[in-house]
């Protein structure tokens, strides 16, 4: 955490760690910005890994399965890895319903830190 | 705003004259709406006493219909409206939402899980699998040049004998 490098209260950097905190609806309409910013992030500082948190996310819809693969997809070419935390139980369902879950590890809350 | 598409009836298998409420949101094809149709709906809602499980179901299934009207049926900015109407009758929400865009050839293909026309907006092609999850029944009318029309029917308070 020390040597963390929060940008603003969305984005914050650990050495090739992106942390991203997701908004509190991911639809279509919050999406667009946020894969944008998060490409731009990735680009700037050499980013391998992103956490999407999902502490603050009460509703996700499928535009929210395109960030998380298309993120990976990016990322996967480089050997990256994306991943998600804090997610809800609905959240969850939604990620399993879409398969994404096999592409996107879902760290749960218990797991580790 | 003309009301020509104010028809009960348009509900093909709702029996108008039964509908204990009904609305009808008339909105610019903007993403920021997207919002404001789950919104709408949730707050329509309410007399049914929906549990947590089924409002977000509800709102899953309406911000899917209405960001495809949105984002396919008005594609690269074009402007439009999208239609969102609801009724509630014993107890079950059936909706409607329509535009009046480009309209889809194949409806059974674009049905289909993971099937997208716009990979490159990194769509996952999911919307019409959620849809119909989150829903107890589902069904799509689309001409190609006249636009789409998904109608959706969840009955509330089934959870207990349905699993
Ligand atoms: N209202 C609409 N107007 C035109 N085409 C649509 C509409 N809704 C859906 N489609 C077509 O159906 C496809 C599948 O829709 P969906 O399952 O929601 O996936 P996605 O939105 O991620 O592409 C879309 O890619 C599009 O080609
Ligand atoms: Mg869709």
């Amino acid at each position: 955490m020390e040597e963390g490098k929060l940008i603003d209260s969305t984005y914050a950097i650990f050495g090739r760690y992106l942390m991203v905190k997701m908004p509190a609806e991911l639809d279509h309409h919050n999406a667009t910005s946020l894969r944008i910013k998060t490409d731009e992030f990735i680009m700037d500082n050499k980013v391998d890994h992103v956490v999407f948190d999902f502490e603050d996310t009460a509703f996700m819809d499928s535009s929210g399965i395109g960030v998380l693969m298309g993120r990976y997809k990016k990322l996967s070419l480089f050997g990256g890895t994306v991943s998600a935390i804090h997610v809800k139980p609905r959240i969850r369902k939604i990620m399993e319903m879409s398969g994404v879950n096999s592409f996107v590890e879902i760290i749960s809350e218990t797991g580790r830190k | 705003m003309k009301k020509e598409n104010y028809e009960l009836k348009d509900v093909f298998w709702v029996d108008d004259a039964a509908c204990s409420n009904a609305m009808e949101l008339i909105m610019d094809a903007r993403s920021e709406n997207e919002a404001l149709a789950r919104m709408a709906v949730s707050a329509f809602i309410m007399e049914c006493n929906p549990t947590i499980e089924e409002l977000e179901d509800v709102k899953t299934a309406i911000s899917e219909a209405v960001t495809n009207s949105i984002v396919h049926g008005y594609p690269e900015g074009r402007k439009g409206k999208v239609f969102l109407r609801a009724y509630i009758k014993d107890n079950t929400l059936y909706t409607e939402v329509e535009d009046k865009g480009v309209g889809i050839p194949d409806i059974s293909k674009a049905m289909q899980p993971l099937f997208t026309t716009r990979p490159q907006d990194e769509r996952s092609g999911m919307g019409f699998a959620f849809m119909e999850a989150f829903t107890d029944r589902m069904s799509v009318e689309s001409r190609p040049g006249e636009g789409t029309k998904v109608c959706m029917e969840k009955i509330f308070g089934k959870e207990i004998t349905d699993v």
